[in-house]
C-alpha cells in the first residue's frame, strides 16, 4: 500500500465516523464495500472474523475498526504496517465523533437550566430506553426470526430477568452462556 | 468542571484520573459482547458516580451522536469531573487494554476457527449479552416515573420506539428524528407550564 491509500484508508474512516449515529456497526455494510469490494485490502471472511471477535471480546464493539486495521496492515506488509493499520482505523473512525461529542456535551451541560436543553434530554429519555431493549431484541433475533432458535431466546429473556431482578454477577452469566454454547444446548 | 451543587448525599465521584482510567479499564474488560451493561451496573450502582436519571439524560447524547455510543458516554463522564483530562482518561481506560485483548484474539483466532464448540460458546454469550442489553433498559424505566410527560405518555412513546426498532426494523436515524422531535417537543411545551 502507497502512502496515498494509507491517506485514503485514515479519510474513509473520518468520514464514517460522522456517520455513525447508533454506534459504528451501523456503518459496516459500507466499510465492507469500500475494504473488500472495492479496495481488495481484506479478504470477506477477514471482515466477518474482525467483526465477530470484536463482538465476543470484552470491550467497546467498535474495536473490530481496529481489527479491520490490523488486517489491512497484516495483508500488506507485516506487523509493522499492522500497527499502523491500527493506528489510523482506529484514530480515524474515533476522532471526528469524539470531539463533536465532547463539545456537544461540554455546551449541554453549561447550558442544563435551557428549557431546550432540559427538553432535550428528558424527552429523549422513553427513547433511549426504549432502544435499549429493542437493540436486545435485534441482538436476540438477528436479521431473521428463525423458530430454530427458541433455546437462544429462553437464554436471553432468562439472562434479562435475572439480571433485571438480582445483583447476580454479570460475569457468572456470561460463564454459563458460553457452557451452554459449548455443550451444543442452545 | 466543578461537580452539580444538588449532588444527593448517597453520591460519591472519581478521586483522579488514574481512579478514572482504572475504573474504565476494569469496567470495559468486563463488558463482554458490550459495554454498557456494565457502566449501567458499575457507575450507577455501585460507585454511584451518578443517578439513574443523569445517566439516561447523559445516555440520550451519547445515543444522538454519532460514534461508538459508550465511548462517547464515557468520555462524557470523565469531562463532566475532570474535564478535557477526564475525558482522555476515560476515553484511554475504556479503550486501551480491550485493545490489546481483541488484537491477541485476533492473533490466535486462525489456529482455533475451526472448532464447533468455540463457535457454539460464543453464541451462548451473544444470547446472554442481548439479555443484558435488554435488562439494562428495564433497569431504567423507574426513571420515568418523574418524567414532565408522565407515565402513560413514556410508555406510549416507548413502545413507538420499540416497534419502530425491533419489530419494523426501521432504520434508526429515522426513528430518532421522528419520534425524537415529537418527544422533546411535548415535553418542552410541558417544561414551559411548570416551571420548577
Amino acid at each position: 500500500m502507497s502512502a496515498a491509500d494509507w491517506l485514503s484508508l485514515f479519510a474513509h474512516y473520518l468520514l464514517l465516523s460522522l456517520l455513525s449515529i447508533g454506534g459504528a456497526i451501523t456503518t459496516a455494510p459500507d466499510m465492507h464495500r469500500y475494504l473488500v469490494d472495492e479496495q481488495h485490502w481484506l479478504t470477506d471472511p477477514q471482515f466477518s472474523a474482525s467483526v465477530a471477535i470484536a463482538q465476543a471480546a470484552p470491550g467497546p464493539n467498535v474495536l473490530f475498526v481496529a481489527l479491520m486495521g490490523w488486517n489491512v496492515g497484516l495483508n500488506a506488509g507485516g506487523y509493522l504496517t499492522a500497527a499502523l493499520g491500527v493506528l489510523l482505523a482506529l484514530s480515524g473512525i474515533l476522532l471526528p465523533s469524539t470531539t463533536l461529542t465532547y463539545f456537544a456535551a461540554q455546551w449541554g451541560h453549561r447550558n442544563r437550566d435551557l428549557r431546550g436543553v432540559r427538553a432535550f434530554k428528558q424527552g429523549m429519555a422513553p427513547i433511549v430506553i426504549a432502544l435499549l431493549v429493542a437493540t436486545g431484541w435485534v441482538l436476540a433475533t438477528g436479521a431473521t426470526y428463525n423458530l430454530h432458535d427458541w433455546p437462544l431466546w429462553a437464554l436471553t429473556a432468562a439472562s434479562a430477568v435475572i439480571v433485571w431482578r438480582t445483583r447476580i454477577h454479570l460475569l457468572w452469566l456470561l460463564g454459563a452462556g458460553a457452557l451452554l454454547g459449548w455443550f451444543g444446548l442452545v | 468542571m466543578t461537580p452539580p451543587p444538588e449532588a444527593a448525599p448517597d453520591r460519591s465521584q472519581p478521586r483522579s484520573l488514574a481512579d478514572l482510567y482504572i475504573s474504565f479499564t476494569l469496567l470495559a474488560l468486563q463488558g463482554f459482547g458490550g459495554v454498557l451493561a456494565v457502566v449501567q451496573r458499575e457507575l450507577v450502582e455501585r460507585k454511584r458516580w451518578m443517578t439513574r436519571e443523569e445517566f439516561v439524560e447523559e445516555w440520550a447524547v451519547a445515543q444522538i451522536m454519532p460514534g461508538p455510543n459508550v465511548v462517547n458516554l464515557s468520555m462524557m463522564i470523565g469531562s463532566r469531573y475532570f474535564g478535557l483530562p477526564g475525558a482522555m482518561a476515560a476515553l484511554a481506560g475504556m479503550l486501551s487494554a480491550p485493545l490489546v485483548v481483541v488484537l491477541l484474539l485476533g492473533f490466535t483466532y486462525t489456529s482455533f476457527a475451526g472448532v464447533p464448540q468455540l463457535a457454539g460458546a460464543l453464541r451462548g454469550m451473544g444470547a446472554v449479552a442481548a439479555g443484558l442489553i435488554t435488562a439494562t433498559g428495564l433497569k431504567l424505566l423507574p426513571a420515568m416515573r418523574s418524567h414532565p410527560l408522565g407515565p402513560v405518555a413514556c410508555l406510549l412513546l416507548a413502545a413507538a420506539t420499540f416497534a419502530g426498532v425491533a419489530l419494523l426494523r426501521l432504520p434508526l436515524a429515522w426513528v430518532l428524528l421522528v419520534l425524537g422531535t415529537i418527544a422533546c417537543w411535548l415535553t418542552w411545551h410541558r417544561l414551559g407550564g411548570a416551571r420548577p
